[in-house]
């Protein structure tokens, strides 16, 4: 189909169209600038919508209006809220760290951009085809921890260090499990690079779309990437480091004006960005979900599934109350870990056994089974006494 | 099942959701300068006067009877009592107060006025959006601020109105009867009173 | 020499030199990290996109957070008092000066005698999982129990005591 073909590539077509018209010499620096611009301006734009959706549908959840004063139902709530952090006082605490308390959130937001370089948005579209892209995805999202420490260290407060040890403790032991759920795609696929993934789910039989997730080692990998990836980025129910009722913001709590801003930034643009290798490795990237939707342009498909993967994220946010810290890690450790390296097993053994129906039953049995013994194992026997009172009686 | 917990919590959320579009118990805010939740009767702020009638000079219930200003504990009422007599409701001459101020940001809404006043003169009124901007000035309210009719306090207290009203009509009632009794009873007496006795004859007794 | 690889030197050189002069512990991580940043930039640009990734991966997102923690728990808040440079610093640079001239010499015993060398094949992640599988399959295992070794340890380090009952 011609006419659709264009409107999918329309991107890819205009920035050739635009490199037309400058020098050769300087056509590299211009085709990354090109390339660049429309990351930094669609993904902030796409956090501002985020917030306002957050609050609103949080206000549904909790039998309230979300905030509905600003604009058309509230939805220029985010303008006010630019306005406003734009203009606080940015206020440094007199003992602290001067460069790296101004350094933290500018590496912080600078490693939540650089992941997206390697995320295919549509066909063709992706910033950098590296043979390793999924391996630079995990390296640049190691470093956002280091920002998160260099935040909570540089405010010299006993709240941000707290916040901040456990902020870097959740967050290293939930990069393991991230790391081996995706793993089993890496295994699938037979490679590291992001626009091969999606290639290979981009195809149909009749109209089933072949996405990873359809498996049953592909929907355990995506679980655990998904509550992996929540806990990555501080969500609820894993915001324990930045408890807003208890250690009221962790390690960012002496921040205040734009850089407070940028930590928020930062905080959902490694969401956007998780989500999105998410969406790369399990749910088909921009490939439609059923073949005779094929004439929607890629990239819709891949907005279209970002958004609905941040209505699950505030969905769940407004239903699960926060994790406890050592329930965090013991669900870490104990579980999920021991979840992907079956999972990787499973995946193998899916790979080697005839296609068919006792596949599917082997290989969801040697998911299903597991999991109900290790959550069985690991619930907490405390036997609860009567109470009883000394002067209510 | 495992996650059994988790996902009857989704669905939960999910409804209140969906349902927050649908139904107004699950959306129960009253948004504020638009809507208004109805109020209870019983709900009172800062006392006024009841007049009857459509003029409030005229038809003020008060005789400034000055037990009010006795009784109210912060002192906040403050009455000048006027030098001429007008008629009240049931005809007869009433002073009427010159002038009837309250200071309403010392006023504490103790109800005690209201409680002693027998003319049922004052009472309670429910407004609340009584801001201004003058602390001082603006808070001392006159007899014209505080008048206000007979019908608004129908519209404010409806039971509470209805009583005063029935017992109000009793008391005329009452009265005219028992008016119309000792009249009667004055008029009968008259007639049946027995002559006046005649002085007895004096016997041109000398008196020494 | 084109402009990155200066770029990336210099940011290397200046990040490991500030990592030895700075006074206070956090910031010579910081810059250390930086230095290895610089590291993963050079090795990027010779083609190793597999070991640029994960140096940044282990060094920067591991070893770096690790060295952080350390530091942070085991020292107080306020900067050292100690001078930059200590008092042995001729012995210290007499050391230096020898094993920059023993390194310097087996670097340029070792270089091929034409200036122009070819360029390599890239490697790519399917030929390095290959070797491991197979032609280094050995020391793959004995690093996996060398990890193994260094994980219990640290479990039974951390462990609760347990008081044996008379």
């Amino acid at each position: 189909m011609i006419v659709p073909d264009t409107v999918d590539q329309i991107f890819v077509l205009s920035k050739h169209w635009l490199l037309g018209y400058v020098p050769t010499a300087l056509q590299p620096i211009v085709s990354a600038i090109l390339s660049v611009a429309p990351v930094l301006v669609v993904f902030p734009l796409l956090f501002a919508i985020t917030t306002v959706l957050e609050r609103k549908g949080l206000g549904r959840i909790q039998n309230r209006y979300g905030p509905n004063r600003v604009g058309p139902y509230g939805f220029s709530q985010p303008i006010a809220d630019g306005i406003k952090s734009l203009t606080k006082e940015d206020i440094v605490p007199r003992s602290a760290d001067q460069v790296v308390h101004l350094l933290a959130p500018l590496l912080l937001v600078m490693a939540a951009f650089l992941a997206y370089a390697v995320l295919p948005i549509g066909r063709n579209m992706v910033l950098t085809n590296l043979n390793a892209g999924v391996l630079f995805f995990f390296a640049v999202g190691s470093m956002v921890e280091l920002a998160v420490f260099m935040a909570g260290w540089s405010s010299r407060s006993k709240y941000s260090l707290l916040g901040a040890m456990r902020a870097v403790a959740q967050m290293i032991s939930y990069e393991v499990p991230l790391v081996l759920a995706s793993i089993v795609v890496i295994m699938a696929s037979g490679s590291l690079s992001t626009v091969a993934i999606v290639n290979l789910q981009a195809s149909y039989t009749s109209i089933w779309p072949h996405w990873f997730i359809f498996t049953p080692w592909g929907f355990t990998g995506f679980v655990l990437f998904m509550i992996a990836a929540t806990a990555e980025s501080n969500r609820s129910p894993f915001d324990l480091p930045e408890g807003e009722s208890e250690i009221i913001a962790g390690y960012y709590i002496e921040y205040s004006g734009f850089k407070f801003a940028l930590f928020f930034l930062g905080e959902y643009l490694g969401m956007f960005a998780t989500s999105g290798l998410a969406i790369t490795l399990f749910l088909g990237g921009w490939a439609a979900p059923f073949s005779f939707l094929t004439w929607i342009p890629s990239y819709i498909w891949f907005f279209a599934k970002l958004l609905a993967l941040i209505c699950v994220f505030i969905w769940i946010r407004g239903t699960l109350p926060r994790l406890r810290m050592d329930q965090l890690m013991g669900l870490a450790w104990k579980f999920m870990l021991p979840m992907t390296l079956l999972n990787i097993f499973t995946a193998g053994v899916w790979h080697f056994m005839p296609s068919g129906f006792t596949r599917w039953l082997v290989c969801t049995s040697l998911l299903i089974v597991p999991c109900l013994l290790l959550s069985r194992g690991l619930k907490q026997r405390k036997k609860l006494q009567i109470r009883t009172y000394r002067f209510a009686e | 099942m495992l996650g059994a917990g988790i996902l009857k919590g989704l669905a939960e959320t999910a409804r209140n959701f969906l349902g927050s579009y649908v139904s107004k118990d699950r959306l129960t805010t009253v948004q504020f300068p638009e809507e208004r939740p109805p109020r209870i009767e019983a709900s009172r702020n800062f006392p006024f006067l009841v007049y009857d009638g459509t003029d409030p000079q005229e038809g003020l219930r008060c005789v400034s009877c000055f037990i009010c200003e006795k009784e109210c504990p912060p002192k906040c009422i403050f009455i000048e009592k006027s030098t001429d007599k007008k008629p009240d409701a049931t005809g007869k001459p009433q002073f009427y107060p010159a002038r009837f101020n309250i200071d309403v940001s010392v006023c504490m809404s103790c109800q005690i006025c209201v409680e002693v006043c027998p003319f049922d003169a004052i009472k309670m009124d429910n407004a609340f959006e009584l801001s201004a901007t003058d602390r001082f000035d603006a808070l001392l309210w006159n007899k014209q601020q505080l008048a206000k009719s007979n019908n608004y306090y129908h519209e404010i207290h409806p039971t509470e109105a209805a009583a005063v009203d029935a017992e109000l009509a009793a008391a005329r009632a009452k009265t005219a009867a028992a008016a119309a009794a000792s009249a009667a009873a004055a008029a009968a007496k008259k007639l049946a009173a027995p002559p006046i006795p005649p002085t007895p004859p004096t016997n041109g007794d000398d008196i020494l | 020499m084109t402009l990155f690889f200066l770029i990336a030197a210099a940011l290397t050189i200046a990040g490991t030199a500030a990592a030895m002069s700075l006074r206070n512990p956090i910031h010579c991580i910081l810059s250390l990290t930086l230095g290895l940043v610089g590291l993963a930039v050079l090795y990027l640009q010779l083609g190793a996109q597999f070991v640029g990734f994960t140096q940044v991966l282990v060094y920067v997102g591991a070893v770096a957070i690790l060295a952080v923690f350390a530091i942070m728990m085991t020292r107080s808040a306020g900067s050292p008092q100690q001078p930059a440079f200590s008092r042995s610093w001729l012995s210290g640079s007499a050391v230096a000066v020898v094993v920059f001239a023993v390194l310097a010499w087996a670097i340029s015993s070792a270089l091929p005698s034409t200036k122009i060398v070819p360029p390599q094949p890239a490697v790519s992640v399917n030929q390095i999982g290959d070797a491991l599988m197979h032609k280094f399959a050995l020391p793959l295992e004995i690093i996996g129990l060398l990890l193994t070794a260094a994980l219990i340890g640290a479990v039974i380090v951390a462990m609760p005591e347990r008081r044996e009952t008379p």
